[in-house]
């Protein structure tokens, strides 16, 4: 075979080789850029301070950088879109992969998944104008700026992910498990309910987690509509801050350098760690089951 | 209680769920279509902003958009084809192949504010791109990767292995088998997943924050070093930070922003259906 | 004496803890046709995919022993592409690239650089005569290969061999999903071939050998049982073994 056209392959499949380490490379140079600038941080203030105190404000004199209540309020909305978007996003997954008719299933799960196609920006606008004036009527607040319009916009959000996962869970347990409940005369619902659910529950654990992983990074969205207030939370009625509504808010007045910068990105370590480790632990729960 | 009368029960209650989310979805685009449709005008379309986004079209920020995700294709494609060949038709099944899919599927998770913070780290900052189109489209093809890689691989793995075994006994070498035999039949499936993931980077906001976007430029980015505007931020921006922006003109950014996500989902879907009608095997 | 076309010395194959052909030793002439039989999971298929180092995609794949091609071992001093372009193959189902008729015959030239479109004209021309396959289809060369019946289909993998202009051809059960008159004509391009091709047909089917090859082999459970005239193999066969699966016995 001709020379020059072995040195040519050897240099596609270095090029071919490289491409597919690529992703190695990348995850490494986010964990290690966040690390440089977000350690940094804790030349001036404590670990501790910064993951429990109680008090964030960047831009006094001194600065305080109590990050618990961005943690906690990142933790509520979760938590609050969660409980909404888990057990509907699973009841609505059963229905699509076990009751819908076949000629319907395709139409429904394309409409869940165009959900996912809208853009977050533009859902936020739309919590904005309709969900938060309607929050703040129904509870005779003061502004519909509240954890809890977060938590609907984000378990609503959220949705496309659990219904297809858990979906994907579903078709993957075999018919015989169905067919065999079937044969011993249990109703439909009794199959689903005591066979084909519990041989999916992998399936519920990886949607939980990565719906979880989801809602936890979701930044424009909250942004808008849960109020900004880094105040620890007493009830879901209150404006909260989360920590990805931090960092894009504040990065703009953050001087490059400063503490204050330093701090956005340790708060961006933070959010690395969660999403890392959710990803983890659901790809191995969906690994598990195969 | 009766089963019967359990599953009847059971059965409304999942179908509630599912109007519970359609429902809603179906509501908002009839909303943004209705609202938005009134300030959708020719001029609207090519004119610049005036009175501080108050009126006038928002030209520069479609423009922008469009930059923003042909650059994001250039540098994103090459590389996801390239490492989803690598996955599927050369790596071995060891540790090795599992520690990159473990990469992919974090890259897939990272919040997308964390991007904006790598890219105005490593690009905007160490490499000293500044906030321009490159630092962001670099951002964004960082995130776009784990779903080209991913669709790309899938489109390679349907192809047959026969295909490949044919090529070889001819005497073909591994690269040849792939340019000739295997790249063709799976290029239309990794052009639908690229263009589904450039829909996704279209509509991204949190990524160009800090790296790319401006919030108001009198004229159209010039290279690639330049800021430019974008839709999303465009419409975070009017919604969000500019006070008594007419309803209309916020409704009409975020229908022209769907309606461009939703063109690149219609274009991808096409061409992924017209393959599997052409596809004889 | 004439050295022989194919040496295969001591041969052991496996996959993983599977042991596929065990100390097989056998040559092949020039221009013999040689029939491999035997029941399912006796090597055969292993057999033609170690000597055109096709097994080599698989990663499970050992081997010991040695092939030699014209004398020269082919694992350690020939590069693969050459090695395979001299040892063709035909796959049991026909697996026509989803390309015209005409770019299937010419993929092979093009791969080993061959651009002019008279010289690739030629070729694919001579390779459609040669696989008895010119006449039913030189009107629609550039009609999709996939649209052929499957005989044809398998006369065009013929034919695309060919045209890369091997010195043998492997067949691996290449009548198994072709009707009577189908497989007459592959069977009766293998004749002709005699002329100018080294063959080797591993087949399910006893008759077929008992037609076409010059020698028989027959192969069980890995190990090459008793190789000989085909003639001398069906009807007075050494070993009692070959006995029993050329009368049907078993298999």
């Amino acid at each position: 075979m001709m020379k020059s056209r072995r040195v040519l392959e050897f240099f596609i499949e270095g090029a071919i080789f490289l491409a597919g380490t690529v992703s190695i490379l990348f995850v490494i140079l986010i964990f290690i850029f966040l690390l440089k600038e977000g350690l940094a941080l804790f030349r001036t203030v404590s670990v501790w301070e910064f993951l429990a105190g109680k008090n964030w404000y960047p831009i006094s004199d001194p600065p305080r950088f109590g990050g618990l209540s961005l943690i906690l309020g990142s933790i509520w909305v979760t938590a609050g879109a969660i409980v909404i978007s888990v057990p509907i996003g699973v009841a609505c997954a059963v229905f699509i992969a076990e009751v819908a008719p076949r000629w319907l299933r395709e139409v429904l799960k394309g409409s869940v998944e165009f959900l996912a196609a809208i853009p977050s920006i533009v859902l936020g606008f739309i919590g904005l104008v309709t969900l938060v004036p309607l929050v703040q009527k129904i509870f005779g607040l003061s502004t519909g700026l509240t954890a809890l319009s977060g938590s609907l916009m984000l378990g609503f959000m959220a949705m496309p992910t659990i219904v297809s996962i858990m979906e994907d869970a579903l078709t993957a347990v075999p018919r015989s498990y169905r067919e065999g409940a079937l044969a011993l005369g249990a109703t439909h619902w009794q199959a689903i309910w005591r066979v084909v659910l519990p041989a999916a529950s992998s399936g519920v654990i990886a949607a939980l987690m990565l719906g979880i992983g989801r809602v936890i990074g979701e930044t424009m969205a909250v942004m808008m509509i849960t109020g900004n207030a880094a105040r620890i939370p007493t009830t879901l009625l209150e404006p909260v801050r989360t920590m990805t509504a931090t960092v894009a808010a504040e990065m703009g007045e953050a001087v490059q350098g400063s503490p204050h910068y330093f701090s956005l990105f340790a708060i961006g370590i933070v959010l690395f760690l969660i999403t890392f480790i959710i990803n983890l632990t659901a790809d191995f729960f969906l690994h598990r089951k195969k | 209680m009766n089963p019967r009368i359990t599953q009847r029960i059971a059965f409304t209650f999942l179908f509630l769920s599912t109007l519970l989310i359609l429902v809603p979805v179906f509501l908002i685009l009839l909303m943004i279509f209705r609202d938005g449709f009134q300030a959708l005008s020719w001029q609207f379309l090519t004119a610049y902003p005036r009175l501080g986004m108050r009126a006038g079209g928002i030209f520069p920020a479609i423009v922008g958009t469009v930059y923003l995700v042909a650059a994001t294709l250039a540098f994103s494609l090459p590389v996801g084809i390239l490492a989803a060949i690598y996955l599927s038709e050369y790596a071995k099944d060891n540790w090795f192949k599992r520690v990159i899919e473990v990469a992919i599927v974090n890259l897939a998770g990272v919040p997308s504010v964390v991007y904006g913070l790598f890219g105005l780290g490593l690009f905007v900052i160490f490499l000293k791109f500044g906030a321009s189109i490159l630092a962001g489209s670099l951002t964004l093809s960082i995130m776009s990767l784990p779903v080209i890689i991913t669709a790309s691989r899938e489109a390679l793995g349907t192809v047959p292995l026969s295909f490949r075994e044919v090529s070889l006994a001819l005497g073909a070498t591994k690269w040849q088998t792939i340019r000739r035999a295997v790249l063709p039949n799976a290029l239309p499936g990794m052009i639908t997943g690229t263009i589904l993931a450039l829909s996704r980077a279209a509509g991204e906001t949190a990524p160009i924050l800090f790296t790319v976007a401006a919030f108001y430029l009198p004229r159209l980015p010039r290279s690639i070093f330049d800021q430019c505007m974008a839709l999303p931020y465009h419409l975070y921006v009017i919604s969000t930070q500019v006070p008594n922006v007419k309803l209309s003109i916020q409704y009409g950014t975020a229908l022209v922003l769907i309606l461009l996500v939703l063109a690149m989902n219609i274009v991808a879907i096409v061409i992924r259906a017209q393959f599997r009608k052409r596809k004889l095997w | 004496m004439v050295k022989p076309k194919i040496e295969i010395q001591n041969l052991t194959v496996s996959y993983g803890p599977i042991e596929s052909l065990r100390k097989v030793s056998l040559d092949v002439s020039e221009f013999e046709i040689l029939g491999v039989i035997g029941p399912a999971s006796s090597g055969k298929t292993s057999l033609l995919r170690t000597l055109n180092r096709l097994n080599d995609e698989n990663p499970l794949f050992r081997k010991q022993g040695r092939i030699l091609l014209d004398g020269l071992d082919i694992y350690t001093k020939m590069d693969v592409p050459l090695l395979r372009k001299r040892i063709g193959m035909i796959f049991a189902l026909p697996a026509p690239l989803p390309l015209s008729i005409f770019d299937n015959v010419a993929y092979g030239p093009r791969l080993h650089g061959i651009r002019s479109k008279r010289e690739l004209e030629e070729i694919v021309e001579r390779s459609l005569r040669a696989g008895f396959l010119w006449d039913e289809v030189k009107d629609r060369l550039d009609t999709p290969a996939m649209k052929l019946s499957g005989g044809q289909q398998q006369r065009l993998c013929i034919a695309r061999s060919l045209a890369v202009e091997p010195e043998v051809i492997l067949y691996d059960e290449p009548c198994s999903g072709l009707d009577p008159i189908s497989t007459a004509r592959v069977e009766e391009a293998m004749q002709q071939l005699k002329q100018k091709y080294t063959q080797i047909l591993v087949t399910n089917n006893t008759k077929q050998a008992a037609r076409v090859s010059d020698r028989t082999a027959f192969f069980l459970m890995g190990e090459l049982v008793e190789i000989d005239r085909t003639q001398k193999m069906f009807t007075v066969p050494q070993d009692q073994r070959t006995e029993d699966y050329v009368s049907g016995r078993f298999g």
